[in-house]
């Protein structure tokens, strides 16, 4: 559950002696009109997660009944489950492999991204350096830029050393696309961090990058974490740079290109879409449900500071 | 430590200048043009339709997105089922929007009226002896249909950062308010929009940059076709359909050029708050 602690009044004393005058039938009133908001809320609940349930449900029904009835008829007995979509996209489809390819893609393009951005943003935080806050204002304003301008010099950049459809290339670029954020989110992190705690650190001789491991890092890690998620999600879910890099080689292709190839090449047959669709979710909605807390402060420090 | 931003810049205007480059250039990039590929943006009826999609998107993507958010994070506020509402609407954040477009292929799935329908949306539409509708052919509301998807993806990210800027509203003016008499529109018009209005303005931008940029839902539902091409997913058609990198590389620019006065408020936005730390 996403959950915030409500805010208590500042002066609770206060407070209550406010909401003494009011009426019982005003109070009567609030509450039927707290249980309408209720049921609107929760129809609103259902209707999002509509589109959600009817993808997991087809994804186990027998193909000929995905194409002949709506997935809503499964609810109903008799109950015709299987699982043979699952198989049959996984070792016919390549999904396999795709999932593998992945995974390959995602865990070097957060792990750099992350270190990187994390040694960038100790320097923007903590060390001086001339032009300091106009590199940094220059940096994070390249998280706004569209990826598409850097598309093509790269594409062309790659294909002369022979990167393009290899892994590194994707890796290369998802390190490049993924660092404004990261130095964005964890310089604002580390800059907070105690001031004399450091200060004192370094009069004992603690070079910066000691200091950088044993005192910056350690007390960062609720930032770190937002960010490796973000950018685990980001790269997992990602089409458009596995596309332009990966799109001529197959072989190493990640589950959305594979995916968006299947939707191409199947069209209207579903049965195999709907498994391809639940494999790929399945992962990102794991890591949503364990770590939503880390994944929430993750957005709201890139919208709202504080 | 400098070396590695200085590294991560060099990443970005390298390509930056060279695409501008490019943009003034043929389509093998082997003569210099002036702005003959900006001429056929504005002028080709193909290009201005992309370019009318754009703004279609533009417009309805983030009134919607920013619209229901508010409403739905000031509907929930302080309910018991604040956090359950909020997981269902934010779930879909976590998924791809390759994911997400097969899902929604499946809501849009048209049969032929004599044939039993086994989309949602046009088995709804059934029920109630309407005519099923092939969402996304028809193209006076195929391009509705594609925002839908977006719109589904992206309210729970506007509720989240919305809702946890409620809670932020000290309970003495809520309260205060209240006393005076106002009710819950006035509420919402005069004390909660204004002291959020911050928040308003970071989500606005965020879904103007991320709507202009659009591709993967375009490019898996339809890719492009039946008149919903927009210009992220044109770009890719150009480079590697057509070979065009002139073209190709004039319509990053334009989305680029598109995205700076936003830029520019972001910046001002962050060196205020910077300004204000100090």
């Amino acid at each position: 559950m996403i959950g915030e602690q409500v805010q208590q009044p500042l002066i609770p004393a206060l407070a209550t002696a406010r909401r003494r005058p009011r009426s019982r039938r005003r109070a009567w009133l609030r509450r039927l009109s707290e249980q309408v908001i209720t049921v609107i809320a929760l129809l609103i609940a259902v209707v999002w997660s509509l589109p959600t349930l009817g993808l997991l449900i087809s994804s186990f029904r027998p193909p000929s009944l995905i194409s002949t009835t709506g997935w809503w008829t499964a609810l109903l007995p008799p109950w015709q489950f299987t699982l043979q979509n699952y198989v049959q996209v996984i070792t016919a489809q390549g999904l396999g492999r795709a999932f593998i390819n992945s995974v390959i893609i995602a865990v070097p393009s957060t792990i750099l991204p992350a270190l990187i951005g994390s040694f960038a943003a100790f320097a923007f935080a903590w060390m001086r350096f001339p032009a300091r806050n106009t590199i940094f204002f220059l940096i994070i304003s390249l998280q706004i830029i569209p990826l598409q301008i850097a598309l093509v010099p790269l594409l062309q950049i790659f294909t002369n050393i022979g990167l393009t459809g290899q892994y590194a290339a994707v890796w290369l670029a998802h390190t490049a696309f993924g660092l404004p954020f990261a130095i964005f989110l964890l310089r604002n992190f580390f800059a907070a961090l105690p001031r004399d705690l450091l200060e004192a650190a370094y009069v004992d001789g603690a070079s910066n990058f000691r200091l950088f491991w044993t005192i910056v890092l350690p007390l960062s890690l609720p930032a770190l974490a937002s960010l490796v998620i973000f950018q685990f999600l980001w790269v997992w879910n990602d089409l458009l740079v596995a596309l332009i890099f990966l799109g001529g080689n197959p072989q190493n292709a990640p589950m959305t290109l594979t995916i968006a190839s299947l939707v191409g090449s199947y069209g209207e047959n579903d049965q195999v879409l709907t498994a391809a669709a639940f494999l790929s979710m399945a992962l990102p909605l794991v890591i949503f449900f364990a770590l939503q807390r880390y994944f929430i402060r993750g957005i709201l420090a890139g919208s709202v500071k504080g | 430590m400098l070396q590695q931003s200085c590294c991560c810049l060099l990443f970005f205007i390298y390509p930056f200048i060279n695409t501008v480059q490019l943009s003034f250039e043929n389509a093998d990039s082997t003569r210099f043009v002036g702005f003959k590929n900006y001429q056929a943006i504005f002028t080709d009826p193909d290009m201005l339709s992309v370019l009318k999609n754009n703004l279609l998107w533009l417009v309805f993507g983030t009134l919607l997105t920013v619209g229901l958010g508010l409403v739905i994070a000031v509907l929930v506020d302080r309910l018991k089922v604040e956090g359950l509402v909020k997981s269902a609407l934010f779930i879909p954040m976590a998924i791809s929007m390759v994911s997400a477009s097969i899902i929604w292929r499946l809501v849009y799935l048209y049969r032929p009226p004599d044939q039993t329908q086994v989309g949602l949306l046009n088995a709804i539409l059934v029920f109630f002896k309407l005519p099923p509708q092939p969402w996304l052919v028809n193209t006076s509301v195929n391009t509705f249909a594609l925002i839908a998807v977006y719109v589904w993806m992206w309210t729970g990210f506007c509720v989240v950062v919305f809702s946890a800027a409620l809670k932020g509203i000290p309970d003495e003016i809520v309260e205060a308010a209240r006393i005076d008499g106002a009710n819950r529109w006035v509420l919402f018009w005069r004390v909660i929009v204004p002291m959020i209005s911050p928040t308003i303005g970071v989500v606005t931008t965020t879904m103007i940059i991320n709507i202009l940029k659009t591709f993967d839902i375009v490019y898996v539902m339809t890719g492009g076709n039946y008149n919903t091409d927009v210009v992220a997913v044109e770009f890719y058609r150009q480079l590697f359909t057509f070979g065009d990198y002139g073209l190709a590389s004039a319509l990053a620019v334009l989305l680029t050029l598109a995205i700076l006065p936003v830029m520019y408020l972001n910046i001002r936005r962050i060196q205020l708050e910077e300004g204000g730390q100090a």
